[in-house]
Protein backbone atom coordinates (compact mmCIF):
# COMPACT_ATOMS: atom_id res chain seq x y z
CA UNK A 1 0.00 0.00 0.00
CA UNK A 2 1.46 3.12 -1.42
CA UNK A 3 2.35 5.35 2.12
CA UNK A 4 0.20 8.44 2.72
CA UNK A 5 1.25 12.18 3.01
CA UNK A 6 -0.46 14.71 5.00
CA UNK A 7 -0.89 18.34 3.62
CA UNK A 8 2.42 19.68 5.59
CA UNK A 9 4.50 16.68 4.34
CA UNK A 10 6.58 19.66 2.28
CA UNK A 11 6.23 21.56 4.80
CA UNK A 12 8.33 18.93 7.31
CA UNK A 13 10.64 18.11 4.25
CA UNK A 14 12.01 21.85 4.36
CA UNK A 15 12.05 22.02 7.98
CA UNK A 16 14.44 18.98 7.56
CA UNK A 17 12.46 16.51 9.26
CA UNK A 18 13.60 12.85 9.83
CA UNK A 19 10.54 10.44 8.64
CA UNK A 20 9.21 7.48 9.96
CA UNK A 21 5.75 5.72 8.78
CA UNK A 22 3.34 6.06 11.29
CA UNK A 23 -0.35 4.68 10.57
CA UNK A 24 -0.16 4.26 7.11
CA UNK A 25 1.34 8.01 6.88
CA UNK A 26 5.04 9.45 6.24
CA UNK A 27 5.00 11.44 9.36
CA UNK A 28 7.88 13.34 10.90
CA UNK A 29 9.61 12.08 13.97
CA UNK A 30 11.65 14.58 14.56
CA UNK A 31 13.04 18.37 12.88
CA UNK A 32 16.90 18.89 13.44
CA UNK A 33 16.69 20.38 16.80
CA UNK A 34 16.12 16.83 17.75
CA UNK A 35 13.47 15.50 20.48
CA UNK A 36 14.83 16.61 23.75
CA UNK A 37 15.00 20.32 22.74
CA UNK A 38 11.45 20.05 20.45
CA UNK A 39 10.21 18.67 23.78
CA UNK A 40 11.65 21.55 25.91
CA UNK A 41 10.70 23.94 23.46
CA UNK A 42 7.30 23.11 23.85
CA UNK A 43 7.29 23.51 27.64
CA UNK A 44 8.58 26.88 27.48
CA UNK A 45 7.10 28.32 24.43
CA UNK A 46 4.81 26.68 21.77
CA UNK A 47 5.21 23.88 19.79
CA UNK A 48 3.23 23.09 16.44
CA UNK A 49 1.96 19.51 15.67
CA UNK A 50 1.05 18.31 12.59
CA UNK A 51 -1.67 15.61 13.44
CA UNK A 52 -3.55 15.44 10.23
CA UNK A 53 -3.39 11.82 10.38
CA UNK A 54 -5.73 11.32 13.15
CA UNK A 55 -9.58 10.63 12.05
CA UNK A 56 -11.99 13.91 11.95
CA UNK A 57 -15.40 11.95 11.83
CA UNK A 58 -18.42 14.67 11.92
CA UNK A 59 -21.61 12.74 12.59
CA UNK A 60 -24.82 14.57 11.65
CA UNK A 61 -27.96 14.72 13.47
CA UNK A 62 -30.37 15.78 16.26
CA UNK A 63 -31.38 14.75 19.92
CA UNK A 64 -31.97 11.08 18.06
CA UNK A 65 -28.06 11.01 17.12
CA UNK A 66 -27.57 11.75 20.82
CA UNK A 67 -29.76 9.43 22.15
CA UNK A 68 -28.30 6.49 19.58
CA UNK A 69 -24.53 7.70 20.59
CA UNK A 70 -25.06 7.32 24.76
CA UNK A 71 -25.89 3.40 23.72
CA UNK A 72 -22.27 3.56 22.10
CA UNK A 73 -20.21 6.25 24.59
CA UNK A 74 -20.15 5.79 28.57
CA UNK A 75 -21.44 9.67 28.25
CA UNK A 76 -23.86 11.82 29.70
CA UNK A 77 -24.12 13.63 26.01
CA UNK A 78 -27.87 14.89 26.67
CA UNK A 79 -26.24 17.69 29.33
CA UNK A 80 -23.55 18.14 27.69
CA UNK A 81 -23.39 21.54 26.13
CA UNK A 82 -23.01 22.61 22.73
CA UNK A 83 -19.43 23.34 22.09
CA UNK A 84 -17.72 21.14 25.03
CA UNK A 85 -15.66 17.91 24.37
CA UNK A 86 -15.27 14.92 26.08
CA UNK A 87 -12.52 12.19 26.32
CA UNK A 88 -14.06 8.54 25.41
CA UNK A 89 -13.67 5.74 24.69
CA UNK A 90 -15.16 3.12 21.17
CA UNK A 91 -15.42 -0.94 23.12
CA UNK A 92 -17.05 -3.89 22.67
CA UNK A 93 -19.24 -5.50 24.43
CA UNK A 94 -16.41 -6.73 27.08
CA UNK A 95 -15.53 -3.18 27.56
CA UNK A 96 -12.39 -4.09 25.77
CA UNK A 97 -11.26 -0.87 23.82
CA UNK A 98 -11.44 -0.51 20.16
CA UNK A 99 -10.03 3.27 20.18
CA UNK A 100 -9.93 6.36 22.79
CA UNK A 101 -11.30 9.73 21.09
CA UNK A 102 -12.41 12.98 21.70
CA UNK A 103 -15.47 13.80 21.16
CA UNK A 104 -17.20 17.34 20.95
CA UNK A 105 -20.99 18.72 20.50
CA UNK A 106 -21.21 20.85 17.71
CA UNK A 107 -23.96 22.36 16.46
CA UNK A 108 -24.61 20.32 13.37
CA UNK A 109 -24.23 16.99 15.67
CA UNK A 110 -20.67 15.84 16.77
CA UNK A 111 -17.57 15.68 15.97
CA UNK A 112 -14.88 12.62 16.76
CA UNK A 113 -11.26 13.15 16.49
CA UNK A 114 -10.24 9.52 16.24
CA UNK A 115 -6.51 7.71 16.09
CA UNK A 116 -5.23 7.05 12.71
CA UNK A 117 -4.06 3.60 13.34
CA UNK A 118 -8.34 3.02 13.94
CA UNK A 119 -9.86 5.53 12.37
CA UNK A 120 -10.99 3.31 9.34
CA UNK A 121 -12.47 0.50 11.50
CA UNK A 122 -13.92 3.15 13.52
CA UNK A 123 -16.00 4.66 10.67
CA UNK A 124 -17.01 0.83 9.78
CA UNK A 125 -18.01 -0.11 13.61
CA UNK A 126 -19.87 3.33 14.32
CA UNK A 127 -21.58 2.71 10.47
CA UNK A 128 -22.96 -0.57 11.65
CA UNK A 129 -23.84 0.70 15.01
CA UNK A 130 -25.81 3.87 13.78
CA UNK A 131 -27.16 2.66 10.55
CA UNK A 132 -27.92 4.81 7.52
CA UNK A 133 -30.08 6.92 9.58
CA UNK A 134 -27.15 10.01 10.32
CA UNK A 135 -25.03 11.63 7.62
CA UNK A 136 -21.37 10.78 8.84
CA UNK A 137 -18.26 11.72 6.92
CA UNK A 138 -14.90 10.90 8.27
CA UNK A 139 -13.58 13.92 6.55
CA UNK A 140 -9.90 13.50 4.77
CA UNK A 141 -10.42 17.15 3.36
CA UNK A 142 -9.46 18.64 6.50
CA UNK A 143 -6.04 18.93 8.30
CA UNK A 144 -5.52 18.99 12.00
CA UNK A 145 -2.84 21.23 13.57
CA UNK A 146 -2.47 21.19 17.17
CA UNK A 147 -0.64 23.98 18.94
CA UNK A 148 0.98 23.26 22.26
CA UNK A 149 3.08 25.14 25.23
CA UNK A 150 2.38 28.53 27.06
CA UNK A 151 2.89 31.18 24.33
CA UNK A 152 0.45 29.25 21.97
CA UNK A 153 -2.50 31.04 23.38
CA UNK A 154 -0.65 34.57 22.68
CA UNK A 155 0.10 33.33 19.21
CA UNK A 156 -2.71 31.38 18.13
CA UNK A 157 -4.78 34.15 19.47
CA UNK A 158 -2.89 36.64 16.92
CA UNK A 159 -3.86 34.71 13.83
CA UNK A 160 -7.53 33.63 14.78
CA UNK A 161 -9.29 36.66 16.93
CA UNK A 162 -11.42 34.60 20.41
CA UNK A 163 -9.38 31.73 20.91
CA UNK A 164 -8.46 32.97 23.86
CA UNK A 165 -12.08 32.86 25.29
CA UNK A 166 -11.81 29.20 24.68
CA UNK A 167 -12.15 27.08 28.00
CA UNK A 168 -10.21 24.08 28.46
CA UNK A 169 -12.30 21.29 26.70
CA UNK A 170 -13.92 23.26 24.77
CA UNK A 171 -14.06 24.35 21.19
CA UNK A 172 -16.28 26.67 18.24
CA UNK A 173 -16.08 27.84 14.96
CA UNK A 174 -13.86 30.68 13.52
CA UNK A 175 -13.53 32.48 10.98
CA UNK A 176 -10.16 33.38 9.79
CA UNK A 177 -8.79 34.01 6.01
CA UNK A 178 -12.12 33.56 4.44
CA UNK A 179 -12.59 30.05 5.63
CA UNK A 180 -14.28 27.90 8.74
CA UNK A 181 -11.89 26.92 10.95
CA UNK A 182 -12.78 24.54 14.37
CA UNK A 183 -10.82 25.39 17.23
CA UNK A 184 -10.56 23.36 20.03
CA UNK A 185 -8.61 24.07 23.72
CA UNK A 186 -7.31 20.59 24.01
CA UNK A 187 -4.00 18.59 23.93
CA UNK A 188 -1.80 15.70 24.36
CA UNK A 189 1.04 17.48 26.27
CA UNK A 190 0.00 18.47 29.57
CA UNK A 191 0.05 21.93 28.58
CA UNK A 192 -1.87 24.63 27.86
CA UNK A 193 -2.98 24.58 23.90
CA UNK A 194 -5.43 24.03 20.99
CA UNK A 195 -6.40 21.82 17.65
CA UNK A 196 -7.08 23.27 14.62
CA UNK A 197 -9.15 21.65 11.99
CA UNK A 198 -8.70 23.37 8.63
CA UNK A 199 -8.86 22.71 4.82
CA UNK A 200 -6.03 20.91 3.62
CA UNK A 201 -5.49 23.55 1.18
CA UNK A 202 -4.93 26.30 3.84
CA UNK A 203 -3.13 24.06 6.20
CA UNK A 204 0.69 24.88 5.27
CA UNK A 205 0.18 28.57 4.57
CA UNK A 206 -1.44 28.45 7.96
CA UNK A 207 0.91 26.46 9.84
CA UNK A 208 4.00 29.43 8.20
CA UNK A 209 2.30 32.02 9.83
CA UNK A 210 2.22 30.44 13.68
CA UNK A 211 5.82 29.29 12.58
CA UNK A 212 6.68 33.17 12.03
CA UNK A 213 4.84 34.18 15.09
CA UNK A 214 7.23 32.04 17.45
CA UNK A 215 6.08 28.93 17.25
CA UNK A 216 8.43 25.71 15.83
CA UNK A 217 7.65 22.45 14.62
CA UNK A 218 7.22 19.21 16.56
CA UNK A 219 7.73 15.81 15.61
CA UNK A 220 6.04 12.73 16.84
CA UNK A 221 9.60 11.68 18.94
CA UNK A 222 8.62 14.73 21.29
CA UNK A 223 5.01 13.98 21.23
CA UNK A 224 5.37 10.72 22.97
CA UNK A 225 7.99 12.18 25.51
CA UNK A 226 5.21 14.53 26.28
CA UNK A 227 2.66 12.63 26.61
CA UNK A 228 4.39 10.61 28.69
CA UNK A 229 5.59 12.88 31.13
CA UNK A 230 1.68 14.16 31.25
CA UNK A 231 0.82 10.74 32.06
CA UNK A 232 -1.59 10.23 29.12
CA UNK A 233 -2.57 6.78 27.16
CA UNK A 234 -1.33 5.91 24.10
CA UNK A 235 -3.69 3.42 22.10
CA UNK A 236 -1.73 0.48 20.82
CA UNK A 237 0.28 0.75 23.87
CA UNK A 238 -1.44 1.46 27.21
CA UNK A 239 -4.58 0.78 25.31
CA UNK A 240 -5.81 -1.88 23.10
CA UNK A 241 -8.76 -4.40 22.67
CA UNK A 242 -7.90 -6.35 25.71
CA UNK A 243 -7.80 -3.56 28.13
CA UNK A 244 -10.74 -1.63 29.31
CA UNK A 245 -11.48 1.42 30.95
CA UNK A 246 -11.00 0.46 34.83
CA UNK A 247 -8.12 -1.42 34.06
CA UNK A 248 -6.35 1.30 32.32
CA UNK A 249 -7.36 3.74 35.10
CA UNK A 250 -9.30 6.03 33.90
CA UNK A 251 -12.66 5.36 34.96
CA UNK A 252 -13.14 9.48 35.77
CA UNK A 253 -14.02 9.48 31.92
CA UNK A 254 -17.33 7.46 31.99
CA UNK A 255 -19.95 10.05 33.30
CA UNK A 256 -21.08 9.23 36.36
CA UNK A 257 -25.18 9.14 35.74
CA UNK A 258 -24.33 6.23 32.92
CA UNK A 259 -22.53 4.15 35.52
CA UNK A 260 -25.75 3.57 37.19
CA UNK A 261 -28.12 3.51 34.66
CA UNK A 262 -25.75 1.34 32.05
CA UNK A 263 -27.16 0.75 28.68
CA UNK A 264 -23.69 1.48 26.66
CA UNK A 265 -22.12 -0.69 24.92
CA UNK A 266 -19.70 -2.70 27.97
CA UNK A 267 -21.57 -1.42 30.30
CA UNK A 268 -22.18 -4.54 32.16
CA UNK A 269 -18.15 -5.43 32.50
CA UNK A 270 -17.19 -1.92 33.05
CA UNK A 271 -19.98 -2.12 36.24
CA UNK A 272 -18.82 -5.35 37.35
CA UNK A 273 -14.76 -4.18 37.42
CA UNK A 274 -16.00 -0.81 39.44
CA UNK A 275 -17.55 -3.18 42.23
CA UNK A 276 -15.03 -5.66 42.25
CA UNK A 277 -12.00 -4.02 40.91
CA UNK A 278 -9.67 -4.68 38.11
CA UNK A 279 -6.99 -7.59 38.14
CA UNK A 280 -4.54 -5.47 36.47
CA UNK A 281 -4.43 -1.57 36.67
CA UNK A 282 -2.28 0.95 34.99
CA UNK A 283 0.13 3.04 36.73
CA UNK A 284 2.90 5.16 36.52
CA UNK A 285 6.51 3.80 37.23
CA UNK A 286 9.75 5.22 37.45
CA UNK A 287 13.38 3.47 37.56
CA UNK A 288 15.86 4.11 39.86
CA UNK A 289 19.09 5.74 38.14
CA UNK A 290 19.20 6.07 34.73
CA UNK A 291 18.06 2.90 33.28
CA UNK A 292 15.13 3.16 30.89
CA UNK A 293 12.74 0.37 30.90
CA UNK A 294 10.79 0.18 27.03
CA UNK A 295 7.51 -1.27 26.32
CA UNK A 296 7.30 -5.20 26.97
CA UNK A 297 9.95 -4.43 29.79
CA UNK A 298 8.42 -7.58 32.44
CA UNK A 299 7.67 -6.44 36.11
CA UNK A 300 8.58 -8.78 39.10
CA UNK A 301 7.62 -8.68 42.36
CA UNK A 302 10.78 -9.29 45.08
CA UNK A 303 9.55 -13.11 44.89
CA UNK A 304 10.68 -13.46 41.13
CA UNK A 305 6.93 -13.35 40.34
CA UNK A 306 5.96 -11.45 37.28
CA UNK A 307 3.68 -8.64 38.45
CA UNK A 308 2.97 -7.02 35.15
CA UNK A 309 4.63 -5.78 32.33
CA UNK A 310 5.46 -1.81 30.96
CA UNK A 311 3.49 -0.06 27.69
CA UNK A 312 5.71 2.79 27.56
CA UNK A 313 8.91 3.91 28.77
CA UNK A 314 11.37 6.67 27.79
CA UNK A 315 13.37 9.45 29.11
CA UNK A 316 11.73 12.43 30.26
CA UNK A 317 13.54 15.44 29.06
CA UNK A 318 11.51 17.76 31.34
CA UNK A 319 11.22 15.13 34.66
CA UNK A 320 15.20 14.23 33.56
CA UNK A 321 15.29 10.98 34.08
CA UNK A 322 13.74 7.33 32.93
CA UNK A 323 9.85 7.29 33.30
CA UNK A 324 6.75 4.72 32.03
CA UNK A 325 3.61 3.02 32.67
CA UNK A 326 2.68 -0.38 32.84
CA UNK A 327 0.28 -2.90 33.97
CA UNK A 328 0.56 -4.33 37.31
CA UNK A 329 -1.59 -6.86 39.44
CA UNK A 330 -3.59 -4.71 41.62
CA UNK A 331 -1.95 -5.25 45.22
CA UNK A 332 1.32 -3.90 43.91
CA UNK A 333 -0.55 -0.96 42.38
CA UNK A 334 -0.16 1.76 45.12
CA UNK A 335 1.76 4.86 44.86
CA UNK A 336 5.95 3.74 46.09
CA UNK A 337 5.39 -0.15 45.64
CA UNK A 338 8.83 -1.56 45.02
CA UNK A 339 8.84 -3.04 42.05
CA UNK A 340 11.84 -4.86 39.83
CA UNK A 341 12.38 -4.33 36.12
CA UNK A 342 13.75 -6.93 34.25
CA UNK A 343 16.22 -5.41 31.43
CA UNK A 344 18.64 -7.46 29.07
CA UNK A 345 18.33 -9.92 31.57
CA UNK A 346 19.44 -8.43 34.72
CA UNK A 347 16.38 -6.92 37.42
CA UNK A 348 16.49 -3.41 38.11
CA UNK A 349 14.45 -1.44 41.04
CA UNK A 350 11.71 0.78 40.19
CA UNK A 351 9.07 2.69 42.16
CA UNK A 352 5.14 2.73 41.35
CA UNK A 353 4.30 6.74 41.90
CA UNK A 354 1.43 8.62 40.87
CA UNK A 355 0.38 10.32 37.32
CA UNK A 356 1.24 13.14 35.97
CA UNK A 357 4.87 12.70 35.99
CA UNK A 358 5.03 16.27 34.57
CA UNK A 359 2.15 18.49 36.43
CA UNK A 360 1.15 21.98 35.05
CA UNK A 361 -2.29 23.44 35.49
CA UNK A 362 -4.06 23.52 32.00
CA UNK A 363 -5.61 26.94 31.90
CA UNK A 364 -9.06 27.06 32.63
CA UNK A 365 -10.13 30.52 30.50
CA UNK A 366 -10.13 33.92 31.02
CA UNK A 367 -14.17 33.70 32.76
CA UNK B 1 48.66 7.15 18.31
CA UNK B 2 47.56 5.43 15.56
CA UNK B 3 45.57 6.45 12.85
CA UNK B 4 41.65 6.56 13.39
CA UNK B 5 39.78 2.97 12.23
CA UNK B 6 36.25 2.39 11.90
CA UNK B 7 33.97 -0.45 11.85
CA UNK B 8 30.84 -1.52 9.93
CA UNK B 9 28.86 -0.66 13.97
CA UNK B 10 29.78 2.76 14.11
CA UNK B 11 32.59 2.08 16.06
CA UNK B 12 35.76 3.72 15.87
CA UNK B 13 39.27 3.49 17.56
CA UNK B 14 43.06 4.29 18.24
CA UNK B 15 45.31 2.20 19.45
CA UNK B 16 48.35 3.43 21.97
CA UNK B 17 51.16 0.98 22.41
CA UNK B 18 48.75 -2.18 23.12
CA UNK B 19 45.77 0.03 24.65
CA UNK B 20 42.60 0.39 21.95
CA UNK B 21 40.09 3.51 22.72
CA UNK B 22 37.20 2.87 21.68
CA UNK B 23 33.78 5.18 21.25
CA UNK B 24 30.65 5.90 18.69
CA UNK B 25 30.80 7.43 15.28
CA UNK B 26 28.90 10.92 14.97
CA UNK B 27 27.41 9.62 12.30
CA UNK B 28 25.94 7.09 14.89
CA UNK B 29 25.63 9.52 17.39
CA UNK B 30 23.43 11.74 14.33
CA UNK B 31 21.20 8.74 13.42
CA UNK B 32 20.23 7.56 17.21
CA UNK B 33 19.23 10.94 18.39
CA UNK B 34 19.74 12.71 22.07
CA UNK B 35 21.21 9.78 23.42
CA UNK B 36 20.07 9.44 27.28
CA UNK B 37 21.56 6.55 28.85
CA UNK B 38 24.62 4.54 28.69
CA UNK B 39 26.04 1.28 29.81
CA UNK B 40 29.55 0.42 29.50
CA UNK B 41 31.24 -2.64 30.22
CA UNK B 42 32.86 -3.96 33.75
CA UNK B 43 36.76 -2.87 34.08
CA UNK B 44 38.58 -6.32 34.22
CA UNK B 45 35.86 -7.87 32.15
CA UNK B 46 37.28 -9.62 28.61
CA UNK B 47 35.59 -8.80 24.96
CA UNK B 48 35.39 -10.28 21.72
CA UNK B 49 35.67 -8.83 18.74
CA UNK B 50 32.09 -7.58 17.36
CA UNK B 51 30.46 -8.92 20.48
CA UNK B 52 28.57 -6.39 22.27
CA UNK B 53 30.20 -4.09 25.02
CA UNK B 54 27.29 -1.68 26.07
CA UNK B 55 24.53 -0.53 25.21
CA UNK B 56 23.63 3.30 24.12
CA UNK B 57 19.87 4.56 24.50
CA UNK B 58 18.16 7.40 22.88
CA UNK B 59 14.57 8.43 23.66
CA UNK B 60 13.54 6.38 21.16
CA UNK B 61 15.55 3.02 21.40
CA UNK B 62 18.50 1.24 22.94
CA UNK B 63 21.13 0.11 20.50
CA UNK B 64 24.33 -2.32 21.16
CA UNK B 65 27.32 -1.06 21.46
CA UNK B 66 30.22 -3.43 19.90
CA UNK B 67 33.28 -3.66 20.54
CA UNK B 68 35.47 -3.82 16.83
CA UNK B 69 38.57 -5.83 18.35
CA UNK B 70 39.18 -8.15 21.47
CA UNK B 71 40.81 -7.45 24.42
CA UNK B 72 40.68 -7.02 27.97
CA UNK B 73 39.03 -3.74 29.45
CA UNK B 74 41.25 -1.44 31.16
CA UNK B 75 39.62 1.69 31.44
CA UNK B 76 35.57 3.25 31.36
CA UNK B 77 34.43 6.43 30.85
CA UNK B 78 32.23 7.35 33.79
CA UNK B 79 32.00 11.17 32.85
CA UNK B 80 29.39 9.40 29.80
CA UNK B 81 27.23 7.08 32.01
CA UNK B 82 26.91 10.27 34.49
CA UNK B 83 25.93 12.94 31.82
CA UNK B 84 24.91 10.79 28.38
CA UNK B 85 24.16 13.70 26.37
CA UNK B 86 28.28 14.17 26.06
CA UNK B 87 27.49 11.54 23.69
CA UNK B 88 26.18 13.72 21.82
CA UNK B 89 28.39 16.96 22.14
CA UNK B 90 32.13 15.34 20.98
CA UNK B 91 31.42 11.50 20.07
CA UNK B 92 35.10 11.27 18.58
CA UNK B 93 36.92 12.92 21.28
CA UNK B 94 36.31 13.28 25.42
CA UNK B 95 33.08 11.11 24.85
CA UNK B 96 35.16 7.80 24.35
CA UNK B 97 33.47 4.38 26.03
CA UNK B 98 36.16 2.01 27.09
CA UNK B 99 39.73 0.87 26.76
CA UNK B 100 40.75 -2.33 25.67
CA UNK B 101 44.64 -4.12 25.99
CA UNK B 102 44.42 -6.03 23.13
CA UNK B 103 45.46 -9.01 22.10
CA UNK B 104 46.12 -9.68 18.67
CA UNK B 105 46.70 -6.34 16.73
CA UNK B 106 46.14 -7.61 13.45
CA UNK B 107 42.67 -7.35 14.39
CA UNK B 108 43.09 -3.60 13.66
CA UNK B 109 44.14 -4.68 9.37
CA UNK B 110 40.34 -5.33 8.29
CA UNK B 111 38.88 -2.16 9.52
CA UNK B 112 38.37 1.06 7.47
CA UNK B 113 40.25 4.52 7.54
CA UNK B 114 38.54 7.51 7.91
CA UNK B 115 38.03 7.37 3.81
CA UNK B 116 36.63 4.35 3.29
CA UNK B 117 34.18 4.82 6.46
CA UNK B 118 32.84 8.25 5.24
CA UNK B 119 31.30 6.82 2.19
CA UNK B 120 30.07 3.80 3.83
CA UNK B 121 28.54 5.99 6.36
CA UNK B 122 27.13 7.81 3.13
CA UNK B 123 25.98 4.79 1.65
CA UNK B 124 24.80 3.18 4.82
CA UNK B 125 22.56 6.11 5.28
CA UNK B 126 20.88 6.07 2.22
Amino acid sequence: MEIKKTSLNKLHQDNNAKFVEFAGYEMPIQYSKGIIEEHKFTRSHSGIFDVSHMGQLFIYGDETLTEELEKIFPLDLKNLKQNCSKYSFLMNEDAGIYDDLIITKIKEGYLIILNAACKDKDFEILFNLLGSKFKMNLDNKRSLIAIQGPKSVEILNSIISGVDNLNFMTGNWFDSDNQKLFVTRSGYTGEDGFEISISNEKAEKFVENLIKKGAQLIGLGARDTLRLEAGLCLYGHELDINKTPVEANLRWAISKSRLSSGGFIGSKKIMNQMQDGASQIRVGIKPEGRLIAREKTKIFDDTDTQIGEITSGTFGPSVNGPIAMGYVNKEFSKVDTKILLEVRGKKHPANVCALPFYKKNYVKGVN
Amino acid sequence: MSEVKFSKEHEWITLEGDVATIGITKHATEMLGDIVFAELPEKGSNVEKDGTAGVVESTKAASDVYTPVSGEVVDTNQTIVDDPSKINEDPEGSAWFFKLKMKDQSEMDSLMNKEEYDKFAKESAN
